[in-house]
């Protein structure tokens, strides 16, 4: 990670009135995998779009493998892969005729194209299928199948817009693999989620985006550090009294609402923390409910920085996950 | 490197064209339909208006069946032209232009690649053209010889290929600045028509007001009728009992009319690509 790959200083771009990238800077070393998890509307795509030179700079300065984004585009799109959110294949064409359509796009000599057409159909098990038309692909098939587009023409970046989603868990799960594997191979990674597992699982470094505004950055473990060692979860009797006696006490941190009870962030051992917790709740004449300890989770460090209320967010379940306010 | 990048879009387009076969074979029976029905039944009428007028010694006279032959492969011309471009506006619809305008392949070349295989399809259509028409009595190229009737082959395919270079230019400037087939299709039927019925393409011009004959003179499928005419059935002719003469200086003209049509239509296609923004 001595050398960054991706350089972006002040990024902002507006349609019509409305900012949807809003001042962002980050940079990105080489091999890492770098993450944007954030709701819908947050502005991820936006900020690809940019980086991948398909919308036009706007204000702000931005640099792919040394190349300047508002004035070196060509150079910037050899170096890079790109997997749309939305499916970009031609379902009218085979497995075959994607990839080698793509290959000549990017200039590739047939020798070249023929070697890596073989080696991606391996990679992405999708060799039995060369002959298929692309429509009659279920939809893990085709998703691999743009990842393996995107790693065709051994980019030094591949951009991955939200790359598993609408896909089954165990597809997300050798997907990861996957990606992992591209990693490991030396591909530097981009990637936008508004999957907490994913950017959890994957992520070198996750930037929590909102409002087209990165609101936190780090390794999974340091955001999630930030939020104390454990969190304990409490329905009681009476929430808002519990809350207050609560705050005062040693080795607590915060303490939040969160749906039928209140959610407290400890900043030491929880196991030791919670006898006293509930003793004293008891000892005001509250009665306890339910009681939830446990590390705390991307969710929840979703919640303390974007201050909103998470919905379960697991694949198969509705895709709009979140809710603009 | 030399890049060939154009014909990655062409050969894509070309896979497309054979593998719709509905599509495939209605845009190579629409033609032959054409002329057929319109020929056919438009030449019994025409032919007797022409038999009245006495004929000009030594010059030959044209059938009404074959002097429509040239007009109907310009109007297929013309419609097959200005529709290639919709696939650009349907890649733009269905994402699928994405991968092309985030590739380091240069804009020009879908330009190129999208006219080149346009003009394929007009030449495959010239031909069925010509072919169906000389089976029910179009007598193109009556009395050449081999030579010279590759040799007007090779000047129909010419002009044919000058002119939907330029209307496909046209069409993909339009295809890629607009949101809605329905939106091109509008602009294309609003166009076709004059561009259509202020030519030479099926009647004598001679027979028009003034204002449409001028426009006819100067209409890029007038040019072309012009070319076909030259090619197929000669220099010296009367059809119904109009006198129609063609010098090379009248042929060459026509050519460069069609060639500034081209360049022009084209720098217009080249605007419209750069100022594209497809997310
Ligand atoms: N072409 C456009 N014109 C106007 N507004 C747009 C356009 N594209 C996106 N937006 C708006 O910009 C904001 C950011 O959109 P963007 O697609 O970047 O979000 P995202 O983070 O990728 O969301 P998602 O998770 O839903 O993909 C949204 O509010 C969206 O409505
Ligand atoms: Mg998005």
């Amino acid at each position: 990670m001595s050398t960054s790959i991706i350089e972006v200083e002040g990024l902002e771009h507006q349609y019509g009135d409305f900012k949807a990238v809003n001042g962002i800077s980050f940079t990105v070393g080489k091999g890492e995998i770098f993450s944007f998890l954030g709701p819908n509307g947050a502005g991820k795509s936006t900020a690809i779009n940019i980086l991948i030179t398909l919308l036009k700079l706007q204000k702000g300065e931005a640099c792919i493998a040394g190349y300047d984004v508002r004035t070196e585009a060509e150079k910037v799109r050899e170096s890079i892969g790109i997997v749309f959110q939305e499916v970009t294949l031609d379902r009218d064409m085979t497995v075959w005729e994607i990839l080698e359509f793509h290959g000549r796009l990017y200039g590739m000599t047939r020798p070249d194209r023929k070697e890596r057409i073989a080696e991606i159909l391996e990679l992405v098990k999708l060799g039995g299928q060369k002959d298929m038309l692309v429509k009659k692909l279920s939809g893990g098939m085709k998703r691999r199948l743009e990842i393996g587009r995107g790693l065709m023409t051994r980019p030094i970046v591949l951009f991955l817009d939200e790359p598993t989603i609408g896909l089954d868990p165990q597809t997300r799960m050798r997907m990861w693999d996957y990606i992992r594997t591209v990693n490991d191979e030396g591909t530097t990674i981009f990637l936008t989620t508004h999957y907490m597992d994913e950017a959890d699982n994957l992520s070198d470094r996750i930037n929590i985006i909102d409002h087209g505004k990165i609101i936190a950055s780090g390794k999974p473990w340091e955001l999630k550090n930030e939020l104390g060692q454990d969190l304990v979860y409490l329905e009681t009797s009476d929430n808002p009294r519990a809350r207050s006696i609560i705050t005062d006490l040693v080795s607590i941190s915060g303490v939040s609402d969160k749906g039928k009870g209140i959610l407290i962030t400890t900043n030491d051992d929880g196991t030791k923390i919670l006898p006293l917790i509930i003793e004293e709740i008891r000892n005001s004449g509250i009665s306890v409910i339910t009681v939830n300890l446990k590390k705390p989770s991307m969710d929840d460090v979703f919640v303390h920085f974007t201050g909103r209320e998470l919905r379960d967010d697991k694949p198969g379940k509705s895709p709009a996950t979140f809710r603009r306010r | 490197m030399v890049n060939y990048g154009f014909m990655t879009i062409y050969w894509r387009d070309m896979i497309r064209f054979v593998r719709f076969k509905t599509l495939l074979i209605s845009s190579l029976i629409q033609p032959a339909l054409w002329m057929a029905f319109f020929g056919i039944a438009m030449s019994a009428s025409f032919d007797r208006l022409g038999a009245s007028i006495p004929p000009i010694p030594g010059v030959p006279e044209v059938q009404y069946l074959t002097f429509m032959a040239a007009g109907v492969i310009a109007m297929t011309t013309l419609f097959t032209s200005l529709f290639g471009g919709i696939v650009l506006l349907f890649d733009k619809n269905w994402g699928l232009m994405r991968e092309i305008m985030a590739s380091p392949l240069p804009r020009d070349h879908i330009i190129f690649g999208i006219a080149l295989s346009g003009m394929t399809k007009s030449f495959i259509q010239v031909m069925i053209v010509m072919i169906f028409g000389l089976l029910i009595g179009v007598s193109f190229f009556a009395g050449y010889t081999i030579a010279h009737t590759v040799v007007a082959l090779l000047g129909i395919m010419l002009f044919v290929g000058m002119f939907s270079i330029g209307f496909l230019f046209f069409s993909a400037a339009i295809s890629i600045s607009m949101d809605t087939p329905e939106g091109l299709q509008g602009i294309i039927t609003l166009l076709s028509m004059p561009i259509f019925f202020a030519s030479n393409a099926l009647y004598p011009v001679s027979a028009f007001p003034p204002v449409l004959q001028a426009i006819s003179t100067v209409n890029p499928l007038s040019q072309l009728v012009n070319g076909v005419r030259y090619f197929a059935i000669g220099d010296n002719f009367t059809t119904m009992g109009i006198h129609y003469v063609y010098t090379p200086a009248d042929i060459l003209l026509s050519f460069t009319v069609l060639g500034i049509f081209a360049i022009s239509m084209f720098g217009v296609a080249w605007w419209r690509f750069k100022s594209a923004v497809v997310t």
